[in-house]
Parts: C-alpha cells; sequence; structure tokens
C-alpha cells in the first residue's frame, strides 16, 4: 500500500491515519470511563502518537540525495502545505501563544500578524524563484547566484547562528512535555525528546520529515481545535466560537472595569513563583504604542521570510507552480491554529474571571479556591499561585497568578472536560515541538554536510559519503541542542524571537536582492550577510547589558537594525564593485521565468 | 523589449500591488489601532481586535492564493509557464 504510487495514494493513507487517530481518542476515553489513571492515558497518548512517527520515519528510509535532501521534489501542494505548517507552528505556537495573548492582549497579538503576513514575502518575493533555482539548501542559493565560498560559508554561518537558537527551545518543549506525560525528570525527558526527533528524520532525511510532519500537523491541529470548540458549547458561549465570542470578549471589558487593574507592590509580587503572571491588560482593547506593534510584526514578518527550515520545504514541490500555491496552503493550515488561539484564550479567561460562570474564581473566598482540585493540582506543578495580598479573604484579580502555558494545558481541565482531552494536548504539543526541531535540526545539518563539506571541503564526495556525513550531523547537532536545552538557559518564547531577528539581520537582503537585482553581487553579499548579522548581534548584547536603544527598536525586534545595516552595505558595496559577470546576469534571467530546467539541474 | 523583459514587467507589477494589499494590512491599519477599535467590526467584534485575530491572517491567504493564480496567467501568457505537472 505504501510502496510504488504512494503519491497518489497520500489521501487515502492519511485519510486512514486520521480514522485511526480519531478511534485511539475515542478508545482512550472509554478507558478513562472504566477506570485507567490519568498517569497510564498521558503515557499512552505519547508512546503511541510518537510510535507512529517513528514508523513513517522508518518507511521513508533512503540512500538517494535527492530524496534525502528535497524529498525527491515530488510532495503535493496540500500536503507540502501541512508538512509546512506543523514546520512552523512550533512548541511556543502551540503551548505558549494563547498564554501569551491572555497575559498581553493587543500588544502580544502582533506575533499573529507578523508570524502570518510573512508568508505573503515568502510567495510572492522568495519561494517560487529558489525554487525554480533547484538548489538542496538555502545557503546552495547564496553560493551560486554569488558565487564563492566565503559567501556561502557566511549563508552557513548566519543559518546555524539563527536555527540553532530556535532549536534549543523546541528540544526544551518536547522534553517538558515528555518529563510530564511520562513523569520522569527534565533532564532525562529532553533526550527522549530528541531521539524521538531523530527516529523521524536520521533515516529518511527530508523525505521521511515531511512524511511524519503531515502525520503531526494532524494530531497537533486536532489537538488545539477539540478542546477550544468543547470547551465554548460547554460553556454556552456559541458552538463556532471563532464567530460568535463577541459577548464574551465584550464581557470580559465589563468585568476588567468592573474589577479594576490593581497594581501590585514590588514585596508582594517577590513572593509569587518565577515566571507565573497575572491579569494586568485589557483584553481586547489596544494596549502598546502603534509603532511597538508594527515594529515587533515587521521583524516576525521578514524573519519568516528568511528562515531556512520554511524556504527549505518549498525546494520538495515538483514544479515552480506548485511552490507558489503551496504556500498558500500553508498560510491556511497555519490559520486554522492561530484564529484559534485568541478565542483559547478569551474561554480561558472568561472561565476564570466572571463569578456568575461556576469555574469563576475572581471574587470567591480564598478558602474555596485553595480547595479545588485542579487548582491544588496546577499549583503543585508551579503554574496557578493565589495569595490573599489585602487579607480581605477574596481572591481579587491582582492575586491571582498562572504561567502562560497553563492557558492551553489547564483550560480543559478548569472547564472540566474529561483527562482523555489533556493527554491529546499533551500529544499535539509534543507534536508541534517535534515536527519544528526535526525541521531545524535538518536545516542545520543539511547545510553543514551540502554547503560546507560537499561543496567547500570535499567537492568529490561521492552521495554515500555524503550521506553518512549528513546522518552523524544530524545526531551531533541534535545532541548538543539537547545538552544545551538541559541547561535551561532561556525561556521558549524569547529565544524563538532572537532567531527571527538574526534570521532576517543576515540573510533577508542577500536572498531577496538575489533575486530581484540583478546588479547585486558577490562583495555586496559578503558585506550584506556578514555586517548584518555583526550589527544584528551586536544591538542584541548592547541592549542586554543595559543599553537604551534607539527609535524604540527592542531585544525582540533588534532585526529591524541589523537587516537596515544589511540593505545599506550591500548596496553601497555592490555599486562601488564591479557588476556581476555575464553568465550570472543569465542565471538571474532564467530563475526569473518558471519555465525550463533548474538552475542547478544544468550543471 | 524582448518577451523576457514583458515578462519580468508584469511580474514586478503584480508584486507591488501584492506587497501594497500586505503593507496596508499588515503595517497600515495598525497605525490606526486605537481608533479603528472603537469601531464595531465583523460578528461584533472591536475593529482592530477584529484584524488581529482573524482579519489580517485570512486576508493574507486570501492575497497569496490570488497572487498564485495571477502569476499563472502571467507566465501563461509569455509562454513561461511549465508543462503538465502539479
Amino acid at each position: 500500500m505504501i510502496k510504488g504510487n504512494f503519491i497518489d495514494n497520500l489521501p487515502k493513507v492519511y485519510g486512514i491515519y486520521t480514522g485511526g487517530f480519531l478511534a485511539f481518542i475515542i478508545i482512550m476515553a472509554i478507558a478513562e470511563q472504566m477506570g485507567m489513571s490519568a498517569k497510564v492515558i498521558g503515557i499512552c497518548f505519547v508512546a503511541f502518537t510518537v510510535a507512529i512517527y517513528a514508523i513513517i520515519g522508518w518507511l521513508s528510509r533512503t540512500a538517494q540525495a535527492d530524496a534525502y535532501y528535497v524529498a525527491g521534489r515530488q510532495v503535493p501542494t496540500v500536503f507540502n502545505g501541512m508538512a509546512t505548517a506543523a514546520d512552523w507552528m512550533s512548541g511556543a505556537s502551540f503551548v505558549a501563544m494563547a498564554g501569551g495573548i491572555y497575559f498581553k492582549g493587543y500588544g502580544y497579538m502582533a506575533l499573529l500578524v507578523g508570524w502570518t503576513g510573512g508568508y505573503v514575502l515568502v510567495a510572492s518575493l522568495l519561494a517560487p524563484y529558489l525554487r525554480k533555482f533547484g538548489c538542496y539548501t538555502v545557503p546552495d542559493f547564496i553560493g551560486t547566484r554569488y558565487g564563492g565560498n566565503l559567501a556561502r560559508l557566511l549563508a552557513v554561518i548566519v543559518l546555524t547562528v539563527a536555527s540553532f537558537t530556535y532549536v534549543t527551545a523546541q528540544i526544551n518543549a518536547t522534553g517538558t512535555i515528555a518529563s510530564v506525560a511520562l513523569d520522569i525528570p527534565f533532564q532525562y525527558a529532553v533526550y527522549v525528546g530528541l531521539v524521538s526527533i531523530l527516529l523521524c528524520s536520521m533515516l529518511g532525511g527530508m523525505r521521511g520529515v515531511t512524511w511524519t510532519q503531515v502525520a503531526q500537523y494532524i494530531v497537533l491541529i486536532i489537538a488545539y481545535l477539540l478542546p477550544v470548540f468543547w470547551i465554548s458549547n460547554k460553556i454556552g458561549a456559541g458552538f463556532f466560537p471563532h464567530f460568535m465570542l463577541a459577548d464574551e470578549v465584550a464581557r470580559i471589558g465589563e468585568l476588567e472595569q468592573q474589577f479594576g487593574f490593581v497594581a501590585n507592590s514590588k514585596e508582594n509580587l517577590a513572593m509569587v513563583p518565577k515566571g507565573l503572571a497575572g491579569i494586568t491588560k485589557a483584553h481586547s482593547a489596544v494596549n502598546a504604542t502603534p509603532w511597538a506593534f508594527i515594529s515587533l510584526a515587521l521583524a516576525m514578518m521578514m524573519g519568516t521570510a528568511s528562515l531556512p527550515h520554511v524556504m527549505m520545504r518549498y525546494f520538495t514541490t515538483p514544479s515552480v507552480k506548485a511552490a507558489r500555491k503551496s504556500v498558500g496552503w500553508s498560510l491556511f493550515f497555519i490559520f486554522l491554529l492561530y484564529s484559534s488561539a485568541p478565542m483559547l484564550a478569551t474561554l480561558s479567561k472568561l472561565s476564570l474571571m466572571d463569578p456568575t460562570l461556576s469555574t469563576g474564581i475572581i471574587g470567591k473566598s480564598v478558602a474555596d479556591v485553595q480547595a479545588i482540585d485542579w487548582y491544588q493540582n496546577w499549583n503543585q506543578a508551579n503554574l496557578m499561585f493565589i495569595s490573599d495580598f489585602n487579607g480581605n479573604g477574596t481572591v481579587e484579580l491582582n492575586e491571582f497568578f498562572m504561567g502562560g502555558k497553563a492557558v492551553v494545558l489547564a483550560t480543559p481541565e478548569i472547564a472540566g472536560l474529561p483527562y482523555v482531552i489533556s493527554g491529546l494536548v499533551a500529544a499535539g504539543g509534543m507534536a508541534a515541538a517535534m515536527s519544528t526541531a526535526d525541521g531545524l535540526i535538518l536545516a542545520i545539518a543539511n547545510a553543514l554536510s551540502h554547503d560546507l563539506y560537499y561543496k567547500i571541503i570535499d567537492p568529490k564526495a561521492e552521495t554515500a559519503k555524503r550521506l553518512v556525513v549528513a546522518r552523524v550531523l544530524l545526531v551531533v547537532i541534535g545532541f548538543a541542542g539537547a545538552t544545551i536545552a538541559a541547561m535551561e538557559i532561556q525561556g521558549i518564547l524569547g529565544s524563538v524571537i532572537w532567531a527571527f531577528d538574526f534570521a532576517m539581520s543576515g540573510l533577508f537582503f542577500p536572498l531577496v536582492l538575489g533575486v530581484w537585482w540583478k546588479r547585486a553581487n558577490r562583495e555586496g553579499a559578503i558585506a550584506g550577510m556578514a555586517l548584518g548579522l555583526i550589527s544584528g548581534a551586536g544591538y542584541l548584547i548592547w541592549v542586554r547589558n543595559g543599553g537604551s536603544g534607539f527609535l524604540g527598536i527592542t531585544q525582540l525586534t533588534f532585526g529591524i537594525f541589523g537587516s537596515a545595516v544589511s540593505l545599506v552595505s550591500m548596496v553601497v558595496v555592490s555599486l562601488i564593485t564591479s557588476e556581476p559577470n555575464a553568465a550570472t546576469q543569465k542565471m538571474v534571467d532564467e530563475v526569473r521565468v518558471p519555465s525550463g530546467r533548474t538552475i542547478l539541474g544544468k550543471q | 523589449m524582448s518577451k523576457q523583459e514583458q515578462h519580468w514587467e508584469k511580474t514586478r507589477g503584480l508584486l507591488m500591488v501584492t506587497l501594497a494589499i500586505w503593507f496596508v494590512f499588515s503595517i497600515g491599519i495598525f497605525l490606526f489601532g486605537a481608533e479603528m477599535n472603537e469601531v464595531t467590526g465583523p460578528f461584533g467584534y472591536p475593529l482592530t481586535y477584529w484584524f488581529t485575530c482573524q482579519g489580517s491572517l485570512g486576508i493574507f491567504v486570501i492575497l497569496i492564493f490570488w497572487f498564485a493564480n495571477r502569476q499563472e496567467k502571467i507566465d501563461e501568457e509569455f509562454g513561461f509557464s511549465e508543462r503538465g505537472d502539479d
């Protein structure tokens, strides 16, 4: 069933898979009714889904370079869209995004706009042209378009800095979920997560990652949407939350007025466990300046278009036309989750805030709330905290604290959904973090094996040897990432945003101008990548060490400064040096039309 | 002007239109976020809030598919489209 015309059978194969997964959820629900413990259900969900991914990874094993690097360039548009959506939506999107919206409201929602708007840039400026180029990796494009090993090497460096920053956060997330679901210490759980990740990608490279990512998308989208719809129906907010929560949003606004935002004193806040926050910002009102919102959205959009693990997904489509359409499908599948996150935040907040709902805790007596089962569980997990600062015996809005992850992880339990949903959510979070980690590790390992080893160090290496090197690098990078993740240096979301800034600082303009400006030459690209990355990183270090920054550019948007430096230096250096030779100019002309063979296919 | 130059000129024109629409819904409207939020938008949500949750996101999805179709037409017009694969 799988071999031979597998591509033609895709809808059937994944249809059966989806049906099987739904049946598994129902079986677990029945088992819960019959008395299966919460812990066993959690283990079943994570173990079952990871086992499926591992089987797909094994079935996709390959010894061909084309299959290993670009999945044989035969992934249909819709399925590539699903794979990209899974590749894109990380553990942070899945676990932390609704929480961010819950706590920070409008100012945070710039990320929703930024992480979707970037795809317009991907579709119109880059993806179809890089697909026509026929490269295996993003540095492959830079190296061939501009020529020379230095340009290629710099692209590899930018890619590695950005992707590695990102991947430690993902391995961290798989570790967090594995440690909760399997009930093992985080330091070991990180390596359990890593082994699961490598099972998907080691044997089949891009081919393995593609087909596991499609499977992971199906799990994560079911795990995200099912609770949102269920909770909305259960509390009577409407059967289709996206279109029906206007009253709830307005009600939260009223409650905010009624309770008021009371600032806590420093001494009181010092008692709150680290990482937890209270509701201090309006839910639906505009609470950020236009520039704060726009600069964050802009940085995320340009970063999206420069992140190699996303771009390389469009190298796997059968044609240039398919690459364009595929970007549309990717964004559609991302939209399904992103448009649901604010709805989940709304439902979660209203459930907790509204005193007229049975789940509401604000305005209830402190002793009563502390006796609730779910409060005790999540308090123990260090994700919820109540303290009666003013000593009046009731919980006030400024006396209830929660971790960002709790919005996704705890809301089903708060709303009284069966535990099977919590198990499902754990499997979804695991899928989201694993799929992104796989894409990132593969992007780094491919760049190092293809561009550094094969193109620069040993151009005569045989395919078999190249693929061995690629796999060894995959494992080494994975372990390096896991080791850093186990040290728990940085939070999940902060490092994700930095990755976007690093990528846009070094790669955005060298990539875009490579297609859209024929005059761009090697010297310009080298200056653009090197100065962009250095100035971006320098700005970050400066601001982190107490620098005041300028133009309202913060440590979350330093890529705006980096990419501006990159643009200026690239244009200036290109213009003062000689224009690219005729062969390069002809190559750019050919990239601009979809028909004919790929550029690299001709060589 | 050669066929290829004409094709590229039309492609660039489409890019400009696409980027203009993209700019309006990712940056332009948020210059007036506070004012716009006073207005009631689709499904009864405050307008700016609706754009950040659904509006801009949905418009980007539609915009990409529209762009892809237009670009295909341009490629066909000049005989640069690929044959027989999708």
